[in-house]
């Protein structure tokens, strides 16, 4: 099906899922662990100052 | 509420949460289409054979390679100008994204190059200006991570940005300008395409994908770095409360 070359072929196609998916999970695993220490944060009290009540509320 | 509003970070993370999984199943989709076109139905190039089946992840690359460069330009241009709370958020998650894209063009045309050119690799114009985007990606990753002020590091990083832009166009003209082993411009050159539309349809479909998954990636990248720089402040209230 993918002729002479088709080590070639798969080897690219193979290159690129790859580069792909490790991109990806590392950016998941970063969103996880940025919201994880946000709410460790938050558990703390910790506000950010445009998240305080007593200025409204406002984000 | 005007478009300018969601430049408002909180905004972005509503907007984004919700546009996100919508983009990412139309990018899935249409991967699913490109990828059955290129396999099932795009036929043979008459002189490379099925080699060609390259052309359908290596070009998109490639053009992602500049598009990126162009996003984090225009990012730069809007964290110098207006100093806007989202630009410098942007010009930072695209430089990895693109490191990548730059990266696997370069794989893939070494391995298209290797069966049709017999090497691996040329020191001919394009891909040696398509190596130095490589390279620039990484510096600007490296200023990025360097220095520890977001303020000051996004502004070293949009000035060097800017400068790095006047390699596109010696990327996009070099098989003009040089003679090269690379072909020159196929698709998007006056007088329109020189591809067969039974290639050129599988090659814009997969030109699409790759862009969707490009902008799926950007957005989740930015949301992690707002989430990145509100941990930061925290942390800094948090310290200032303790003294």
């Amino acid at each position: 099906m993918l002729g002479n070359h088709g080590g070639f072929i798969l080897a690219a196609y193979g290159i690129a899922v790859t580069v792909i998916l490790v991109l990806f999970v590392w950016i998941v695993v970063d969103g996880r662990s940025q919201r994880r220490q946000l709410a460790d944060l938050e558990a703390r009290g910790v506000r950010r100052r445009s998240a305080r009540p007593s200025e409204g509320g406002r984000e | 509420m005007r478009w300018i509003d969601y430049a408002n970070p909180t905004r972005f993370l509503g907007l984004s949460a919700t546009l996100l999984p919508w983009i990412a199943a139309a990018t899935g989709l249409t991967f699913a289409v490109g990828l059955w076109l290129v396999f099932f139905v795009a036929p043979a190039d008459y002189q490379q054979g099925e080699t060609v089946k390259i052309m359908y992840i290596h070009v998109p690359f490639s053009w992602l390679s500049m598009f990126c460069y162009m996003t984090m330009a225009g990012s730069a241009f809007g964290t110098l100008v207006w100093r806007h709370p989202l630009a410098d958020v942007s010009a930072k998650c695209a430089a990895p994204i693109g490191a990548a894209f730059t990266f696997l063009a370069l794989a893939t045309g070494s391995l298209w190059g290797k069966p049709m050119w017999g090497t691996w690799w040329v020191w001919d114009a394009r891909l040696t200006s398509v190596l130095v985007l490589f390279i620039m990606y990484l510096g600007l990753i490296a200023l990025q991570e360097t220095i520890e002020d977001p303020a000051r590091a996004a502004k070293a990083g949009a000035i060097l940005t800017l400068v790095g832009v006047v390699n596109i166009p010696i990327i996009k003209f070099s098989v003009d300008w040089w003679n090269t082993l690379h072909q020159p411009a196929s698709v998007f050159r006056a007088g329109g395409s020189t591809i067969a539309a039974s290639m050129l349809v599988p090659l814009l479909v997969m030109a699409a994908a790759f862009t969707g998954l490009f902008v799926v990636l950007h957005l989740m990248s930015m949301r992690n770095e707002i989430l990145r720089r509100r941990i930061r402040a925290m942390r800094m209230i948090e310290a200032a409360g303790a003294e």
